[in-house]
């Protein structure tokens, strides 16, 4: 199976073809709004982070932002840093460069003399690349490229029951193909976590898998707070999930039925072709989604019980439901009604498909509902305070 | 009419597919064959009952894994949700 995708100079394939203005801290991020509102072909985000962290929450943010640069679905970055903040311009670019050799342009603020000059600044070599980017053609490539990221979120009991053994299903397809599928959302293997290592492909990977566990419930433990207290939240209970071992139990089933062939840390580059892996992130939908966009997903695929709007400015994301109650009250943000697995009208392996089917055309450029209507929040995972 | 599944044929717990009134028939597919039992109180749609009795202290079973344990003595057609299931963090390590 193939799909019509962009060829980058690093020789991944891209989904979309964005040009990203990449803000360096917060102090940045209002600047590459106004850059970004000036510029069509272009995405940025809102980073509240990038400065005033120690060192191991300035890596998840360094690791985001190289990463967002490097995804895919972007052609080139124009970088807008303020100028002193701890993520420096040329820490970024280096980061960036690491990962990838696609178009880079830095602007500093406080060097190019303040708001209207760097935005001047910026917009020229935004417009620049855009221009650049509008003129690539898309290639056959087989699916065997696409990394798929797999997220649940406002998950309700038919989110175990459905949406996400649909998710599953797909992953077992794409890794069929030769692809790649990630299973994310640390907190959410709480009580399932052995049945995850069971799956392990190494002793390495399901001793992994039992260490980022316990290592995410000791680190707030190390606040005096407990992962359970805040998840399932007051609307996973409401739709009758009752603690964080049935949402576990229920989460994990995006991950199908493959070996776990690695664990990545949160944000890393992950390889393409490699089946089944693991990334370390929080439940926290927008911080995960946004760890595996920056490990090189193309396209997330995201289950949800209650609803949720959520989309991310580099990945298309598919909202499913297996909640027909919801899908109805949703359908404008929901892509797929996994429902019929519950009630016996469609199988699992015909939904698989069809599923499949969808995610090829997405790929091809059918836009899924969070991006037609334009959602692109995100978040970045956090180790502690600021200082 | 089914309204209601179980993930796994040992557990202990049924999920709501429909949702069911005190008294309401409560019938379920199990390994294929049809199961009945009386809910005992309003259950809504996809949240769970107890398919038997459970006592306090005994594991709650969905998916074939522990979810908590009962904090009371739980009746066959009762709802399960926090009020009466106990969150208990198992040490899962031996069973990788």
């Amino acid at each position: 199976m193939n799909f019509y995708g962009y060829k980058r100079p690093d020789g991944r394939v891209g989904v979309r073809n964005k040009v990203l203005i990449l803000p360096a801290s917060v102090c940045a991020s209002d600047t590459t709004r106004i850059i970004a509102q000036q510029v069509v072909g272009s995405v940025t985000f809102n980073n509240q982070l990038g400065c005033s962290q120690v060192a191991s929450d300035q890596q998840f943010t360094m690791d985001v932002m190289a990463g967002y640069a490097a995804n895919p679905n972007v052609y080139g970055t124009v970088v807008v840093s303020l100028g002193c903040e701890n993520c420096q311009m040329d820490l970024v670019v280096e980061a960036i460069k690491e990962r990838t050799n696609k178009p880079l342009k830095q602007v500093i603020i406080q060097e190019a003399g303040g708001t209207l000059k760097a935005i001047d600044q910026a917009v020229r070599y935004a417009k620049e690349m855009v221009e650049e980017a509008s003129l690539l053609q898309k290639e056959a490539f087989p699916m065997s490229e696409l990394i798929i990221g797999t997220e649940c979120g406002g998950s309700d009991p038919t989110s175990g029951l459905a949406a996400n053994p649909l998710i599953g299903k797909l992953s077992d397809l794409i890794v069929a193909e030769g692809g790649t599928s990630i299973l994310s959302e640390t907190t959410e293997f709480i009580g399932a976590e052995h049945l995850l290592a069971r799956r392990a492909a190494t002793p390495e990977v399901h001793d992994r898998i039992f260490e980022i566990v316990h290592r995410y419930e000791a680190a707030l433990r190390l606040v005096g707070e407990e992962v359970r207290e805040g998840n399932p939240s007051p609307g996973n209970k409401a739709g009758g999930l009752t603690c964080l071992e049935e949402k576990s139990l229920g989460c994990i089933h995006k991950g199908g039925h493959t070996s776990v062939n690695a664990v990545y840390d949160y944000a890393k580059q992950v390889e393409a072709k490699q089946g089944l892996v693991i990334m370390d992130t929080p439940g926290n939908d927008p911080s995960s989604v946004a760890g595996m966009v920056a490990g090189g997903a193309q396209i997330v695929v995201f289950s949800t019980g209650r609803g949720t709007p959520t989309g991310n400015p580099l990945a298309p994301v598919i909202k499913i439901t297996g909640n027909r109650i919801t899908y109805a009250n949703m359908v404008d943000n929901i892509d797929v009604d996994a429902s019929p697995v519950i009630y016996g009208t469609k199988t699992l392996d015909e939904l698989g498909e069809e599923l499949l089917k969808l995610t090829q055309e997405v790929a091809c450029g059918k836009q899924t509902k969070a991006e037609s209507l334009g959602y692109t929040e995100m978040a970045i995972a956090r180790v502690c305070n600021f200082v | 009419m089914l309204n209601a599944m179980i993930v796994e044929p040992q557990d202990n717990v049924v999920v709501a597919i429909e949702p069911i009134k005190k008294g309401d028939t409560v019938t379920y597919k199990c390994a294929g064959e049809e199961k009945t039992l009386t809910a005992l109180e309003d259950i809504t749609i996809y949240h769970k009952l107890a398919a038997c009795d459970i006592a306090k202290g005994q594991p709650i079973s969905k998916y074939g894994e522990h979810i908590g344990l009962a904090a009371r003595d739980i009746k066959a057609g009762e709802h399960v949700h926090c009020h009466n299931l106990e969150e208990h963090r198992e040490n899962l390590d031996s069973k990788g």
